[in-house]
Order: C-alpha cells, then structure tokens, then sequence
C-alpha cells in the first residue's frame, strides 16, 4: 500500500487552527504566502474563510514528538515548557496586519456592491467567529490542559458563547429577512432542519468525541511510559555506560550495580524517604554512603522503626561509624546491619566476617571507636558491645532506648541480656 | 552419595545459563523452563529433588506452579530465587510452599549450600527473611508457651531469627546459642511451618499492608 504524505497542522507553532502552517510545511512555501492567499480568496465570496474552516476541520492535528526524557522533564517542570510556543511576536502582528488589511479590502468590496450579498456579510462574520471559537475548544490540547484544571467552567462558557454567537447571527438574519413573524416560522423549520442534521451526523460527532476520550486515554498512557523511559534513561542506561567504561574494574562495577540496584528499587517500590525521617532511612542512607565510598556492599534488616530525634541520630551516627570501620578494616566483602525496634529500645548491629581484632587492643589510640561509637551512645544513655576476635570477624551491638513520646525517658532495659554481650571494651 | 537434581525455572535465560554454570557439577541440573506451562511439564517429566524457582514469570509466576505441582508432586522441594525484596512476593512465596528464599546476588557456593538444606528438608532463611518473619510475628508480646501454637514463635526462635537476620550462618547460630546445627535446623523449620500454616489474622494483615509497597 502506497502511503502518501499528509498535511498536518502542527500543535505548536500555530497562531488560530494551525491550518496556514501546516500547508506552508507541506507545500514547502514561507507561511506568510499561504495566509496572503488565504485573505485574497476571501474577497472572493469569502472562499478564504470556507477553505480555512474546511482545511482545518480535515486536516489531523499533529503532536509534538519530544523524546521521553524531555517530556516527562517537561511535566515535572524541570525544564521550561518546549511545547508552548505559538508563533513569535512578529508573527502574530504580522498576521493581525495581514487581516486587517483583508478586511478592510473586503469591506471595500463591499461597499462597490461586488461582495458578499449585504445581508448575509454580518451574520455570516458572526456565525464564523462562533464556529472557530467552538472548533478551537474542540482539538487544542493546550486549552484542553487548561480546561481540565479549571473543573469545566470556562468549557461551558466557551461554548455557550460560540453557540450565542451562532443563534445571533440566525436571529439577525432571519429578522431582517420578514420580521418576527418569519423569524419564529424560520426557526422551527430550522429546529426540524438541525433535527435532520444531527441524525446525518451524529455518529460522527459521537465518534468524534470518543476519539477524544480515547486520546485522551492514550495520553495518559504514553505519559506513564514517557516516564518509565525517561527513568530508565537517567538512571539505568547511564549506568550502564558507566558499567562499560569501568569493564575493567570489578569493585567499581560491582558499586555501580548495587546503586543502580538501589535506586531502581526504591523507584519501583515507591519508596521516597528522607534520610530524616526515621531510624530506618537514616540507617539505609548510612549504609548508601559506605557503599559508595568503599565499595562494600551493605545488607541493612529492619524490624520495626522509630523516628529520628536526637538519640536515634546519634544511634544512627554510631552505626554508621561502625560501618566505616568495618568497610575500611574488616576486609569484606559484605556487611550485614540488622536494625530492632520494640518501642522502649531500638538495637542496631553492624556485623562482617573480616579480619577482626582483639577489643583489649582499641586502647586510647583507636580514637574512631571510643569516641564515635561508645562514648557517642554511651551519652544518650546507650550502650555499646564491640565483639571481635582476630579472624572471626567483628561485630558492633548498640542499644539505645527510645525516648517516650511524652518526653517521659523510657526506662532503659537493660534485663534483657542478648547473648552477643559478652566483651565490653 | 548420588548428586541432587536441580531444575531452574526462570523467564530470563541469561539467569538460567549462569546459575546453571554456578551449581552444574556438584548437582546435576536436569531441566530448565521459562514459564508456568513448561514448568509444570518439565518437572512432572523430570522430577527434580530441588526447584529453583523464580517468584516473578509470565503466566503467574513460582505461586502458580507450586499451587498446580502441590497435589502431584510431594517428593519436589522449591527453593525460591527472586531479585524481589518485597514482603509480599517472599512472604506469598513461602505460604505457597518453597521451602526457602534466596535473592539472586547469592553466591555459587552459598546457593549451593541452600540447595542442600532443602533437599534435606530443611529450611533456608536469608537475613531478610528471617527480618520479615520477625517484623511479621512481631505484634504478639506472649511468646509461645507449647511448641505447637502455630501464631507465636518461641523464645528460642526468635533468638534464632534474630541471629540470622543480623548475618549469622547457621553454624555461626549454633556456635553463639550452644546447640548443635542440626537444633538450629530445627528451630528454623519449626518457623517455616509456622509461617507456612500460621493462619494468624496479624500475619495476614501484615501482608496485605505491605502489599502496596
């Protein structure tokens, strides 16, 4: 099947129907030679108006074709809104210049008598007012857009105010054709006339209207997938990149993949926390970081969480100490965090199967661990267990008791004894 | 001792063609499918001692085949092997009736480790699973008196959880508590079964909350 290539009118770039653009880039001429034109046919009997009203109910719409990446950039108002343009200002005077100057030829047309016969020219420059104001509602997107967040109203006006328009005129010329009289006869011979009409064309302007729901629908649609593109472009398909320059370097390979692997998570499972907000996404975020400055993977396990005030931070802080410690000395290839919240204390352990070192031997010099890890939970009436043995790997228990809401201290339990509270250094 | 039968089931076959080089050797991997359909078929012609079986597939995933295999097959034990975290895939995925789960970045060895366990009828929990189980039973303060109330976890359990979620193998677990590995294995399929046949409205609900995650 021999496809032909059709004229459009293009959405953006378009000062009333987009009717005289969308020849020009068909025809290849400069736009202004197609609206000269259009204003000459109109002088003659106003073939101008017809044609462009025709061209534009007959000629499809054409969307702006964005790359994902930048639409959805575009909804998100990242970027500044490429789909906006509508003709520069030169244009659109040179436009309005242009048809004041082809009115003012027809209304000298008119006067010579030579024109449109007298009383039809006002009611008939009425009547295609109301009709483009109507057909512009109808196919803008922009106005669509627009439409949908001012909840209908203006939708309603505007149409009630191209369909006024229309009975003014049919009013108008009907009164001057045989007074009231005729025009009550006239108008129900026209009541009975649009009857016929809209069961000639009803199922078009039904379809029509589905048309629009269904692209509407589509719209959506290819928004979610623009999203789901763009995504995948920020973040996968740059990691991947990165993934080939780095071919060489397995640990950095492996830290791009576990990233990606985050990030790819969190948006899938829609999770937008804030290192701020809880025990949990400030463990979590801790955990990033190691990751992404030593190259160390870390699996943090979490029962239960709390909010984050000030002994939670400094419980968060430790933990995170810790898991420097153990990224940078233990030699790992993984760290495990397991984080538990039963409401009166929250635990935090950082374990590796590394090294490990004797705890009698971080005397004062191993400044990291006493300072930042013991001293910092010790003051916000925590306690912390350092357990390690050369080759047997380490790991850091740290208790904490939640502070009651009510600004009531919880009573620190220190009953329950866990059996990795063995070595207090 | 004869070598395991593995089969894999799993929609991406670069998955499939690495894991098969990871275990092939110490098991014998005897099939491989890449939907529900096929995997049904293969496994009943087969008949492997393990399925590794992916959560996520097209045709209802690694739930749909141990729901049509469960009436058929008794002998087959599922390990699941998914790049999922989400509580509802393992959680789902163990009440179906695997017998474990492990996440894909798992190592050769490890995975082959797991292999084993379940084929001895044991359960393998990694540390996330073992948080979820935790985090699931965690509303009920009462722990269990008698073993066989299926809604709480004993004390002993839960310790074993703990450990496990906070990284420790189960010969570490053993070491740390003082009780023989194979106590360990116990302790863990005692939670399996817990898990598994737990009809506790809490551990439902626990679910269903988490399902929007």
């Amino acid at each position: 099947m021999t496809s032909y290539r059709r004229a459009y009118r293009p959405a953006e770039h378009r000062l009333v129907g987009g009717v005289a653009t969308g020849l020009a880039e068909h025809l290849g001429v400069p736009v202004v030679y197609v609206r000269v034109a259009f204003v000459v046919a109109t002088w003659f009997q106003g073939v101008g108006v017809l044609a462009y009203l025709l061209l534009w109910r007959l000629l499809p719409l054409r969307r702006p074709e964005m790359s994902p990446g930048l639409e959805s950039a575009t909804r998100r108002g990242l970027r500044g809104g490429a789909g906006g343009v509508r003709g520069s200002a030169v244009e659109i005077v040179q436009t309005v210049a242009l048809g004041a100057v082809g009115i003012g030829v027809l209304l000298l047309i008119q006067s010579t008598g030579r024109g449109i016969d007298d009383g039809l020219f006002a009611p008939l420059l009425v009547a295609i007012v109301g009709v483009a104001v109507v057909w512009r509602q109808l196919d803008d997107v922009t106005w669509a857009r627009w439409m949908r967040q001012t909840s209908g109203w203006a939708f309603a006006s505007r149409v009630a105010a191209g369909g006024g328009l229309i009975a003014v005129a049919a009013v108008y010329f009907l009164t001057k054709e045989g007074g009231w009289g005729a025009a009550v006869d006239l108008a129900s011979a026209l009541v009975i006339a649009l009857l016929g009409v809209g069961l000639i064309l009803g199922p078009w302007i039904a379809r029509l209207l589905g048309d629009l729901s269904d692209e509407r629908r589509e719209r959506v649609r290819s928004q979610e997938r623009a999203d789901v593109a763009a995504h995948l472009h920020d973040s996968v398909l740059q990691t991947l990149a990165l993934l080939q320059k780095n071919a060489g370097d397995a640990s950095a390979v492996a830290t791009l993949a576990r990233r990606q692997e985050r990030e790819l998570r969190d948006w899938l499972y829609g999770n937008d926390e804030r290192p701020g907000d809880s025990l949990l996404a400030a463990l979590r975020a801790a955990a990033a970081e190691v990751e992404d400055v030593h190259r160390v993977p870390v699996e943090v396990i979490a029962v239960g969480d709390v909010p984050l005030d000030t002994d939670m931070t400094a419980l968060a802080r430790a933990a995170r100490e810790a898991m420097v410690n153990a990224a940078k000395h233990a030699g790992v290839d993984r760290i495990d965090v397991y984080a538990e919240t039963d409401g009166r204390s929250a635990e935090v352990f950082v374990r590796d199967r590394g090294v490990g070192f004797d705890p009698a031997t971080i005397a004062d010099d191993r400044m990291g661990v006493r300072a930042s890890i013991i001293a910092r939970v010790e003051r916000h009436g925590g306690s912390a267990t350092i357990r390690s043995a050369p080759g047997d790997g380490t790991e850091v228990a740290l208790r904490v008791p939640v502070r009651a809401p009510e600004g009531e201290p919880a009573a620190a339990s220190s009953t329950t004894v866990t059996a990795t509270e063995e070595v207090t250094p | 001792m004869t070598k395991l039968r593995v089969a894999i089931v799993d929609d991406h076959a670069m998955f499939r063609t690495g894991v098969r080089a990871e275990i092939d050797g110490p098991v014998d991997v005897v099939g491989q499918a890449e939907d529900v359909d096929s995997a049904v078929a293969m496994i009943v012609e087969a008949s492997p001692d393990v399925v590794l079986l992916d959560v996520h597939m097209p045709g209802g995933g690694g739930l749909e085949v141990i729901r049509r295999l469960h009436l058929r097959h008794h002998d087959t034990k599922f390990l699941a092997l998914s790049v999922s975290d989400a509580a509802e895939d393992v959680i789902g995925i163990i009440r179906a009736g695997a017998r474990g789960y492990v996440t894909k970045n798992i190592s050769g060895p490890e995975l082959l480790d797991a292999i084993d366990r379940v084929a001895a009828g044991d359960a393998v929990f990694s540390p996330r699973l073992a948080g979820f189980v935790l985090d699931a039973f965690a509303g009920t303060i009462e722990v269990a008196q008698v073993d066989e109330d299926l809604d709480r976890l004993t004390e002993r359990e839960r310790e074993v959880m703990r450990l496990i979620a906070r990284g420790y193998a189960y010969k570490e677990v053993a070491k740390e508590l003082f009780i023989s590995i194979k106590t360990v294995e116990t302790h863990v399929s005692s939670v399996l079964r817990k898990l598994q046949l737990s009809s506790r409205h809490e551990l439902t609900r626990w679910a269903n909350d988490r399902r929007l995650i």
